[in-house]
């Protein structure tokens, strides 16, 4: 006993859990998923299981802490599963899909609680651990207002796609069980890239999404198409995360540091330009470039976009391209913006390009899901200008653009994969004639989708390109946006020749009458919430979603 | 030692991972050239690691970064055999040039 007492007395690190509750719900809803799927006809043993260890576990916080509300919401979830599964034990795909949207639905919950906090609505003890703190579990992770407002877009974006995935991916016979649980570990990992605010959790984030990605896009794996897709996104993916890794290497060995803001720092008071220095902001450059599809780097995203799943290219367009975002605006407007004068050019130069390019090649494409895959590439040009713009309404405009961006991304493509399941094959331009005649309510949503991401006024795109022109043109860009506006005009051209195919030529001649579209609940539950929210922020509401971004476009330092 | 030694060597690794990911065509010898790059990381975190020590940094970062970096090569390593050996059994060919099924 006396050498017992000798022993000093662990100091145990308080660890901010709160501060990636979003992430925690995600990770822990599809382990759970994961798990019912592989209990098979145990599930309901299996969640009996989870439910008995959760409830003790929460009954262990509650009476060691005298916390009441997390313990019981913690209880209330292990309940609602083991709920869900007696419900639907007959039906695992179902009960699979149920938990995923319901995690997505509590991932935004957590983050909303989050946001009052960060918004000072929400007054309490704990909301100060936790917000607008760069020392968050070691430096690892920021709670800012990007961070908050990207989650929210991300799980919005999952949230659309577990619907819109249902009954396309049991038509396709890819309805396996680990698809909703790659779902939500990618999403993990994006929601982690937002709030990183250390380099090893830039790579750690960025890895665990792509990897999920790299699985989710080759899912239809009799499809030979499905397969290149995974092929080419894994070999240029790992390709780009290790010119990535090398430049965060670079930045530590001249910072010595990995924590972003202080290698910021600690750039910013370098005497001359270091050669290294310079090679990794341009390491760091490329790296960022492959994962946001940015001109010279982009040579995956159609090809990785028209072999996908349908539901599942929608949310790697948007989703993803939100997280990378948030991480490469942290790294360069948050950290690196006294450094300025050394990026901002190449980015401008790289904007250019990404615009007019994406839209030139986007114009002679004839698969639609190849030519909205070019188009992803012009609107990542488009979400540049707010970043070289590197004030706050540059970042606020990104932060409008990703969000509305998802919703166009998704609908489109969800209607794509609504008319995918009739034909069974890929859709080309020439496969949409006539469509307005036959099925005017999808041929309408699509029109809607085209419509808004051609920027037309009055849609949410408009909203969203008037949010990054104002900043580009407020910090000096004005020829920037003179091409952005150029290459709207082009890309204008191919979304419009959709629509034209789809209300003014008829059907071709010869082409057998085809069966009536059968859209599932899932699926018009999916597209609908899109086109509302698109109507919603292109007439309504659009100034409370630019004031909600100003609000978030700040970074901790 | 000089530091430089070490650094040189990661620089000249990585170009050769670097050049074989642009030259090989058989994908297999992509994913290695691919492994080549992240070990060479691996040598500069460390590096850099042994650097950050001498001015006084404890918490050895650059290793613990290179155990991550490690971690992280070796479940890349099993997606990416798992995608090749799914287009192997498909088309019996892992040469990327014959993956090109999706052109405009």
């Amino acid at each position: 006993m006396t050498l017992l007492a000798q022993i000093p007395p662990l100091q145990i690190p308080d660890i901010a859990w709160s501060a990636i509750s979003p992430e925690l719900v995600l990770f822990g809803v599809g382990i759970l998923a994961l798990l019912l799927d592989t209990a098979g006809p145990q599930r309901l043993q299996a969640s009996f299981l989870v439910f008995g260890f959760a409830a003790a576990g929460a009954g262990y916080i509650a009476l060691s802490t005298e916390q009441s509300v997390l313990p019981g919401l913690v209880g209330l979830a292990a309940l609602g599963q083991f709920a869900l599964t007696a419900i639907w034990r007959d039906r695992p795909r179902l009960l699979s899909a149920l938990l995923a949207a319901l995690g997505f639905a509590g991932a935004i919950g957590v983050t909303t609680w989050q946001w009052g906090a960060y918004s000072g609505r929400l007054v309490g003890a704990d909301a100060a651990t936790f917000v607008g703190t760069d020392s968050l579990l070691g430096g690892m992770v920021a709670v800012d207002g990007v961070a908050l407002f990207t989650r929210v877009t991300v799980c919005l974006a999952g949230l659309v796609t577990v619907p819109l995935s249902f009954a396309y991916a049991e038509e396709r016979r890819i309805h396996r069980g680990e698809y909703y649980p790659l779902l939500l570990f990618a999403a993990t990992g994006m929601t982690l890239l937002a709030s990183s605010a250390d380099f090893i959790m830039v790579f750690i984030a960025i890895e665990v999404l792509s990897l999920s990605l790299y699985i989710l896009a080759g899912f239809a794996k009799r499809d030979l198409n499905s397969q290149e897709a995974a092929l080419k996104y894994f070999l240029l993916g790992a390709f780009s995360s290790a010119l990535l890794l090398y430049g965060i290497a670079l930045v530590y060995g001249v910072t010595g540091s990995t924590n972003i803001a202080e290698a910021g720092r600690a750039f910013s008071s370098l005497d001359a330009p270091q050669g290294m220095a310079v090679a990794a902001m341009a390491l760091l450059i490329v790296g960022f470039g492959f994962k946001t599809a940015i001109v010279p780097f982009h040579m995956w995203t159609p090809d990785v976009y028209q072999g996908a799943p349908t539901p599942i290219t929608g949310f790697m367009a948007a989703a993803t391209k939100a997280a990378a975002f948030a991480a490469f605006l942290r790294v360069f407007v948050g950290a690196f913006a006294p450094l300025q004068w050394s990026w901002t050019p190449v980015l401008w130069v790289l904007a250019a390009l990404t615009m007019l390019a994406g839209a030139i090649l986007a114009v002679v494409q004839n698969d639609v899901k190849r030519m909205l895959g070019y188009s992803a590439v012009a609107h990542a040009g488009y979400v540049l200008i707010g970043f070289v713009a590197v004030n706050r309404a540059g970042v606020s405009g990104v932060l409008v653009y990703l969000l509305i961006y998802t919703f166009m991304s998704l609908g489109s493509f969800g209607v794509l994969a609504l008319l995918e399941r009739r034909n069974h094959k890929a859709m080309a331009i020439d496969d949409l004639r006539g469509l307005g005649r036959r099925d005017p309510v999808p041929a309408g949503m699509l029109a809607l989708f085209l419509l808004s991401l051609a920027g037309i006024p009055g849609t949410a795109g408009f909203v969203a390109k008037f949010a990054v022109f104002r900043a580009g043109i407020e910090a000096g860009h004005a020829a920037l946006v003179v091409i952005a506006v150029v290459s709207s005009v082009i890309a204008a051209f191919f979304y419009i020749r959709v629509i034209v195919a789809m209300f003014m030529e008829d059907v071709p001649e010869g082409v057998a009458a085809e069966a009536p579209l059968a859209p599932s609940t899932g699926m018009s539950a999916g597209i609908a919430f899109s086109a509302a929210v698109m109507v919603a922020f292109g007439t309504v509401l659009p100034f409370l979603l630019v004031d909600l971004a100003d609000q978030a476009a700040t970074f901790v330092s | 030692m000089q530091a430089a030694f070490p650094l040189v060597f990661a620089a000249l690794l990585f170009c050769v991972g670097v050049f074989g990911v642009l030259s090989r065509r058989n994908a297999v010898l992509v994913l290695m050239s691919v492994e080549l790059m992240l070990a060479a990381v691996t040598i500069n975190l460390v590096t850099f690691g042994l650097l950050a020590a001498d001015r006084g940094d404890v918490v050895l970062t650059g290793q613990i970064f290179a155990l991550f970096v490690l971690a992280i090569g070796a479940a890349e390593v099993g997606v990416g055999l798992a995608i090749i050996l799914l287009l192997y059994r498909n088309r019996a060919t892992v040469n990327i040039d014959d993956a090109d099924l999706m052109k405009y």
